[in-house]
This record gives C-alpha cells, sequence and structure tokens, in this order.
C-alpha cells in the first residue's frame, strides 16, 4: 500500500490529534473538585433536631439522581391539578409541593446546593428566571 | 474488510436496536414512567373550594381614587406584577403589564352608553380584571393548554406552559390578558416583591388567576381583601347560599359584553348604594 503525501497527512494527522485531546492532557493532574452540595441550612438543622435525621422529601439517592422529574410532575400537580401537599413514599411526611415556599425553605443556600452541581454538569435549569431565589447573606460576608 | 449493502443495514439495524435498548433501560424508575401515584398528593385542607368562583363588583362602594388605588396596588404587589415606568414617571403604555385595572364605562361596557348619561357615571371608572369566562375564547385557542379551565371555574395560566403566542391576547375580548414584551424583572421592586410567588419571564402571558394560590391556602384573593368593605365580593356562584349568589339573584348586575357568549363571571352593580 502506498500513501501519497504521507508525511503531510501524518503531521497533520498529528495536529488534529494533538488540538482534539488537548482538554484531556491539558487537565491531567490538575485536582478536579467533585461538587459537594452542602446541606447545613438552619432549616435543615432544626430538622435534624426535631426528627433525629436529616432528610428529604424522598431518599437523598432518588434526589440526586430524579428531582427533576420530581419538580415536574410537581408543578403539574401544583398547577393542574390543584393538589399541593405531598406524601412522601419514604417517610410519609407532607410536604408542600413549591420550589419557593418548599424546596428552597430548607435548601436556602442555592449557591452552594444547586448551583454546585449544575455549574459542575453544566446545566443551566431556567427555575430562576421566574421563581425568585432565596437571599443568601452569609455569602457577601465569607 | 469490504462490506456490501446488505450487511451494512444488518449492522445498522443492529445497533440501532441495541441503542434504543439502552435508553430505555435508563428510563425504568417509576417515576419517569407513571409520573405520580394519585395517594401521593392531596389539596391543602384549608383551601376553599367551589364550583365555580365568582365576584361582584359593587361600584358605589368604591368612592375615592385611593379605593382603586389600594385594591390594584395589592393585587400586583402580591403577584409580582412588574411596573413598567416611563422616565417622567408616568405609566408605561407600551410595556404596562396589568391583572386588575381601572377603565371608563364606555370601553367596559360597550354598546351599553348612551348620550343622556348620568355624568357621573359616564366618568366614573370601573374596575376591571379577569372574568374568567364559562366559556373562555383565550382557552380554546392557545395552542399549548398553556391556559386551561379549573374544576371550580377558574381560567387558570401556567406559565411554564405558555410559549409567548399571544393568541389568547387576540381572543379574549376583555382585553385581560398583558405580555412581557421585556424582562419584568426590571420592574419588580426586590424591596417590595412578595418571595412566595414567582415573577415572570420575558415572552410569557399573564393575567388574573382569581389568586388561585391563595384560595388554595385557604385566604381570600388580595383585591377582595384590600377593597373597600363590600366592594369586591367573592364567592361560589353555584351555591345557593352565597353572598355572590344572593346579589347576582336580588338585584340587577351587569356583566362585560355577555353578548359575546363567553359567560363572564364578574357581575357589576352599578346604580349604586342610593338606587339599587
Amino acid at each position: 500500500m502506498k500513501l501519497y503525501d504521507g508525511g503531510k497527512i501524518i503531521i497533520g494527522l498529528l495536529i488534529f490529534v494533538g488540538i482534539a485531546t488537548f482538554p484531556f492532557y491539558y487537565n491531567i493532574g490538575k485536582v478536579n473538585a467533585k461538587p459537594e452540595p452542602k446541606v447545613d441550612t438552619p432549616a435543615i438543622q432544626e430538622w435534624e433536631k426535631q426528627y433525629g435525621k436529616k432528610e428529604c422529601v424522598e431518599p437523598k439517592e432518588f434526589m440526586r439522581t430524579d428531582h427533576m422529574q420530581l419538580v415536574n410532575l410537581w408543578r403539574d400537580s401544583v398547577v393542574r391539578s390543584m393538589n399541593r401537599e405531598y406524601i412522601s413514599t419514604a417517610s410519609h411526611k407532607k410536604f408542600n409541593m413549591s420550589l419557593q415556599n418548599g424546596c428552597m425553605h430548607c435548601h436556602s443556600n442555592k449557591k452552594k446546593f444547586c448551583d454546585e452541581c449544575h455549574n459542575y454538569m453544566a446545566v443551566k435549569p431556567f427555575c430562576w428566571d421566574c421563581h425568585i431565589q432565596p437571599q443568601e447573606k452569609e455569602e457577601s460576608k465569607s | 474488510m469490504s462490506m456490501d449493502r446488505r450487511q451494512f443495514l444488518k449492522i445498522a439495524g443492529i445497533s440501532s436496536i441495541l441503542g434504543l435498548g439502552a435508553s430505555v433501560a435508563n428510563a425504568t424508575h417509576p417515576i419517569w414512567v407513571k409520573g405520580l401515584d394519585p395517594s401521593q398528593v392531596e389539596p391543602n385542607k384549608d383551601a376553599l373550594n367551589a364550583k365555580k368562583w365568582a365576584m361582584v363588583v359593587d361600584m358605589s362602594k368604591f368612592k375615592t381614587d385611593e379605593d382603586f388605588k389600594k385594591t390594584i396596588k395589592a393585587c400586583h404587589l402580591t403577584h409580582n406584577v412588574p411596573d413598567f415606568r416611563n422616565p417622567d414617571g408616568t405609566v408605561n403604555k407600551k410595556f404596562e403589564v396589568k391583572w386588575i385595572w381601572q377603565t371608563s364605562y364606555e370601553r367596559a361596557f360597550p354598546g351599553q352608553e348612551n348620550r343622556y348619561m348620568e355624568e357621573h357615571l359616564k366618568d366614573m371608572p370601573f374596575l376591571v380584571l379577569c372574568n374568567h369566562c364559562e366559556n373562555p375564547p383565550c382557552v380554546r385557542v392557545c395552542p399549548t393548554k398553556a391556559t386551561f379551565k379549573l374544576p371550580n371555574g377558574i381560567t387558570m395560566q401556567d406559565m411554564h406552559r405558555c410559549i409567548g403566542c399571544r393568541f389568547c391576547m387576540a381572543a379574549c375580548p376583555y382585553g385581560a390578558r398583558s405580555f412581557n414584551w421585556i424582562d419584568p424583572r426590571k420592574a419588580v421592586n426586590p424591596e417590595t416583591e412578595n418571595k412566595e410567588y414567582p415573577t415572570r419571564t420575558i415572552g410569557v402571558v399573564e393575567k388574573c388567576t382569581f389568586c388561585t394560590e391563595r384560595l388554595q391556602s385557604g385566604k381570600m384573593p388580595a383585591c377582595v381583601e384590600a377593597a373597600p368593605k363590600g366592594g369586591l365580593t367573592f364567592g361560589d356562584v353555584e351555591d345557593p347560599n352565597s353572598e355572590v349568589r344572593k346579589i347576582v339573584t336580588t338585584k340587577l348586575t351587569i356583566r362585560r359584553k355577555p353578548e359575546l357568549g363567553t359567560g363572564p363571571q364578574i357581575y357589576y352593580l352599578i346604580g349604586g348604594g342610593d338606587h339599587a
């Protein structure tokens, strides 16, 4: 087999591979900080005191992977079916299906809770175009 | 390796089946497939319920400009309605968003005015809002079902679904709908905003929702609470014992453009206390 213009092609390929893999070796050795959402807001600590453990509306593992779908279903339930209370399948406690008055009541640390993972995963949910995010005072101090 | 067309199609078919299979396997959590189980949700216990919510506006109770202003302000502050102003402080009519507002008799009740009408009636501002029609044209034209009827008679608006096509604005004979031409956050004061209620985003249509969220937590609509005593009466028009029904049955009330067949549910008492 003969490769015409072999030298040019191989140099071209090497340049291409170099550029394509640039992001990988550029980041070699750099510590890729894992997102660590914080669940230590006053409301959550209060909850822990009262019930002896931290718990969300559903188990942590479920919330990690499926919260977006749950929130989507909550929205339809509230806006379209007028059902505003959610009964947890895990703890059988009742929760207010509301982003501003439910979720963010406990998770009042949007920057350290929502944004931590969303930024890492480069997802940009547009919740906050309309919904008012909690004011975070402690952020300005640090 | 050489491949004929038949082999290529076989491989392509098998790989697409595998790909589809993987994506289905990925979404097998019950919640992705079935949605919420009805046993998982319930309405708020304190919620106020009705077969058909309706409102009576007694114009005789609105005496001063202040009475109108505080009623409108209560609504607009509760729902974070943007207040677009011109540099000189007047209302920016181009971007104005309104849920409840004042208009003249002629505009509220076109065709019912006459030349010899009482001056006072002619010039009196009328309080108008979404009529929560029985047969709402806005719902009929909405291509995404973003606006729809709730079982309690409220014409609801789902801001999440609205694509901003503005068909509903063209369809509504009452001008009850406003479009967000620019980001409404620019004209919502963070000092006075209601932290328990969202704002809207650019490109959606909004209107009065009869305070659905307040009714569902057992509260009367914000305008009803803020209006002068007896000015706005809110209740279930299907319930023979409700205040609203009693007024509508015993007194002469008029509605806006009933001839269009939309079945508006805002009833106006006009003559005033002295005559009615």
